[in-house]
């Protein structure tokens, strides 16, 4: 149904006035400009679209906007504050744990999620919850140390 | 070309001249690309002095993972003596950049690496020549530090690059200019950021679906449910009912264009169409018979000694069939394209390893000359040798030629499986003959489907014959493959390093003896015997011969001038089948390493990815359908399959810089094979080693 969808995006306020039925992830990538959003499978099951609904990890291909609706939603372009990286950015840059990039954002928002919950979560307790994102490119090993460094830091990360 | 022949054939020292950067080059450059199919010996075709001192680095290679962007930078930035972060990257940009013939192959660093070398020291000198002369010093009394040249000794006198060049193009050449030697490197061999590390950590990093061209319409193309079937009906009605759509029709193209990705899904979807039915071809089970049926004729790929000689000195002989299965790219990006057509000239940007190629393709399907083409490579979202053409960027720009529009096509992911040119299945056929004392006296091997590459094994083999039947790279009676194949990650050395890896395992259980003891034995390569050594110290390799039930096993290979050795362990678990790979320890000789973190990046990589090949990823197939359609039941490595992994490169500075993207995963295959086979005492002849496999072999003994 088209109707007017307002929602938070990285702070902000927006409202998108479309289908209600259409998934978030091509509201974000087309409607509203944000393609640090990646399409990698369209049915939630690669984790490239992740990004934060509520403080949690959903995948943005799988998400109707009526579900938005009212909600905040943080994409990775909302991550970095006053162009100062967030410490998961700054690890995986520092980890070099990408290499295409392409998984990259949806890697990051996962952490994220999994941080603001859990802010000092065992090397099995990461790996356990990145289970559903996929990397190509194979920098597994980096991710997971890139996530611990931020997770073993005095006071946790977010 | 070889670095040396590139430098002798550059032109003579001339006059100084001047020339406005802007306006001819773009000529110029299509002129030299067609006058030869080479790289360009003018220096200028690679890198632009700024006014600013800031470098750029023009190169027809592509950013999909690798690091190119980051270890070609360093090439220039050695050369040139510049610092790296004064050095801006302009890659796969088919109007900028010197023509290139695609990146795949390990070919960036061993064969582009001192192209780049030779014209970015070429540069130097001439730069060097222009300040010697603006102050009446001959250039040995000069330095160069981070772009800044001084008189020796006299540091009030100094100019930087930029001031000496002042935004303008060099027009001198030198002959004879040599490289750094590799003892004078200051950046070369030391581990540095990624220069693509920023853009990738926020989302700012542009892939081509990100391109956002005002205006864009996103095509979703009609396909065929099977391969081969032939559209005969179709009505669009529905389709066309939705608003914002329209349906546009290019010949065989038909699709529905939305401004909204997902709307021209939808109408893609509402579309009514009849096909024709192909008759059956094989399926994912019958497919290696159909193979040995219709493969060409096989082709010698090397021949030493006499194989019925080699059979009367052996004792033992051993024969062997292994095979393995279709296997897929799956980048995480799919296929995608921007194509925008304007007054005669197209531009794409595009997700591919081959813009050149591309660029070709473009041309040819909208009866264009190349000069009317312009590909633009942004990030790429991983490639593993499957974006080498654009068919998507044809489809793009012809429906932006009918539409009138940008048009954007971005292949949803079982578009993706249906339409990628998989790793070929084959067969590889081995037999091989061992004395009383242990050594191999004979091997006759035949490879059918997967091509020749390291098909002749490295070992030191009196008596030996290999033969090769249909390629990766075509050349394949129509029929053979039932869809498309092309180069997968290392091509045909994937296949020929599982079948040589484990047969020479086999060998070593038939002799009673320790696969790595088995293996020295039989090598007279010194470099294949340092990696072996360096994995097994590290590894802490107790000699016992297989099965030990230990689960422990090693593989080695060489690609591409690259030495690679492994070791892992394993555990199976005898009720499931399912295999978990514990620990893997690699090392591995490349020559001079150019960035040693980013070496590791790849072994790290291809030892993860080779986990999915050689455990769990088949592309199973019928009647013409490719059953794969999403990562439900195409299953690729995921975190809870990581072995902890130990990478070793070895320092060798007497070998130039080889080939560092694939070399690592050529081992895989039979390293996963010989580690299941010291654990449960069954070996698997057939790839992926999927848990019913492993059941089905625990269960036939």
């Amino acid at each position: 149904m088209i109707k007017p969808i307002p929602f938070r995006l990285n702070g902000k306020r927006v409202s998108l006035t479309t289908d209600d039925g259409r998934m978030l992830l091509w509201a974000l990538r087309s409607d509203l400009a944000l393609t640090g959003t990646k399409f990698g499978c369209g049915e939630a099951l690669c984790g490239a679209c992740t990004v934060l609904l509520d403080g949690e990890a959903v995948r943005a291909c799988s998400v109707p906007l009526k579900a938005v609706a009212g909600k905040q939603v943080t994409t990775i372009e909302g991550l970095a504050k006053n162009g100062r990286l967030h410490a998961l950015q700054q690890a995986f840059l520092d980890h070099h744990a990408f290499q295409c990039g392409f998984c990259t954002p949806g890697m990051i928002l996962s952490a994220y999620a999994l941080l603001l919950k859990k802010p000092r979560p065992t090397r099995d307790q990461i790996r356990q919850h990145l289970e559903g994102n996929l990397c190509r490119c194979g920098s597994h090993v980096r991710i997971l140390d890139a996530i611990e460094a931020v997770a073993s830091r005095k006071g946790g990360a977010a | 070309m070889k670095r040396r022949d590139f430098l002798l054939a550059t032109g003579t020292v001339g006059l100084v001249l001047w020339f406005p950067l802007e306006g001819s080059l773009q000529a110029q450059e299509s002129e030299r690309t067609a006058a030869r199919p080479g790289y360009p010996k003018d220096f200028n075709a690679y890198l632009r002095i700024g006014p600013d001192g800031r470098v750029t680095c023009l190169v027809g290679k592509v950013e999909l993972g690798q690091g190119a962007m980051t270890a070609l930078a360093m090439l220039l930035a050695e050369e040139l003596d510049v610092a790296l972060e004064r050095v801006d990257m302009v890659m796969g940009d088919t109007d900028l950049c010197p023509w290139d013939v695609g990146t795949f192959g390990s070919l960036s660093i061993w064969q582009f690496g001192p192209v780049l070398r030779g014209a970015a020291a070429e540069a130097r000198a001439v730069l060097l020549q222009m300040a010697g002369e603006r102050w009446s010093v001959s250039a040995e009394r000069l330095q160069v530090k981070d772009g800044v040249i001084s008189v020796i000794g006299d540091p009030k006198r100094q100019v930087s690059y930029g001031q000496l060049v002042q935004g303008r193009q060099i027009e001198r050449h030198l002959e004879k200019v040599t490289v750094k030697p590799v003892s004078a490197f200051r950046l070369v061999g030391k581990s540095v950021a990624r220069k693509d590390a920023q853009e990738k950590v926020t989302g700012r990093a542009k892939y081509a679906a990100d391109t956002g061209l005002p205006g864009t319409l996103h095509a979703c193309v009609l396909r065929p449910p099977i391969h081969g079937a032939k559209l005969q009906r179709v009505d669009t009605g529905a389709a066309e009912r939705i608003p914002g759509v329209r349906i546009v029709r290019e010949g065989d193209l038909l699709a529905a264009l939305h401004e909204r990705p997902d709307l021209a899904t939808q109408a893609r979807r509402v579309i009514k169409a009849d096909f024709s039915h192909p008759e059956a071809g094989p399926d994912d089970t019958s497919i290696f018979d159909h193979l040995l049926k219709t493969a060409p004729p096989a082709q010698l790929v090397y021949e030493a000694g006499d194989l019925r000689a080699g059979a009367r000195q052996a004792t033992r002989t051993l024969e062997a069939t292994y095979l393995n299965s279709y296997v897929a790219h799956a980048p995480i990006e799919t296929h995608s394209a921007v194509a925008q057509f304007v007054d005669g000239k197209a531009t794409v940007w595009a997700s591919t390893q081959a813009p050149f190629i591309v660029r070709t393709e473009v041309a040819r399907a909208l009866g264009l000359p190349t000069q009317k083409v312009r590909v633009i490579t942004p990030y790429v979202g991983g490639g593993f040798g499957g974006k080498s053409s654009g068919p998507q960027a044809v489809e793009a720009a012809r429906l932006a030629r009918a539409a009138g529009v940008p048009v954007q096509v971005v292949w949803d992911r079982a578009e993706e499986f249906f339409h990628d040119t998989f790793r070929p299945a084959a067969v590889v056929k081995l037999r091989a003959g061992l004395s009383a004392s242990g050594r191999i006296t004979f091997w006759d091997g035949q490879v059918v489907g997967a091509g020749e590459r390291e098909a002749k094994p490295f070992y030191a083999i009196p008596h030996q014959r290999t033969t090769s039947a249909g390629s990766w790279q075509g050349g394949n009676p129509p029929g053979m493959h039932p869809f498309g194949i092309g180069p997968w990650r290392a091509p045909s050395a994937n296949t020929n390093g599982f079948a040589r890896e484990s047969h020479i395992d086999a060998l070593a259980t038939l002799a009673g003896r320790d696969p790595l003891a088995f293996r020295l034995e039989n090598l007279s390569d010194p470099r294949m015997t340092r990696v072996l050594n360096q994995v097994a110290e590290r590894f802490r390799w107790a000699a016992k011969p297989a099965p030990s039930g230990r689960g422990v096993g090693l593989a080695c290979a060489v690609y591409r001038g690259t030495y690679v050795a492994a070791m892992a362990e394993v555990a199976v678990d005898k009720a499931t089948g399912q295999v978990q790979v514990k620990r893997v320890v690699m090392a591995q000789d490349m020559g001079v390493v150019v960035n040693p973190d980013g070496a590791l990046q790849q072994m790290e990589g291809c030892i993860t990815m080779g986990l999915g090949s050689a455990l769990s990823e088949e592309v199973r197939f019928k009647g013409g359908d490719v059953l794969e359609k999403n990562f439900d039941t195409y299953g690729i490595p995921r975190f809870s399959w990581l072995p902890k992994i130990e990478t070793i490169l070895i320092d060798n500075p007497d070998v130039p810089a080889q080939g560092g993207g694939e070399p690592a995963i050529t081992v895989m295959g039979a390293l996963l094979a010989n580690a299941i086979h010291d654990a449960i005492g069954v070996r698997l002849f057939q790839l992926p080693m999927t848990p019913e496999r492993v059941k089905a072999a625990l269960a036939h003994g």
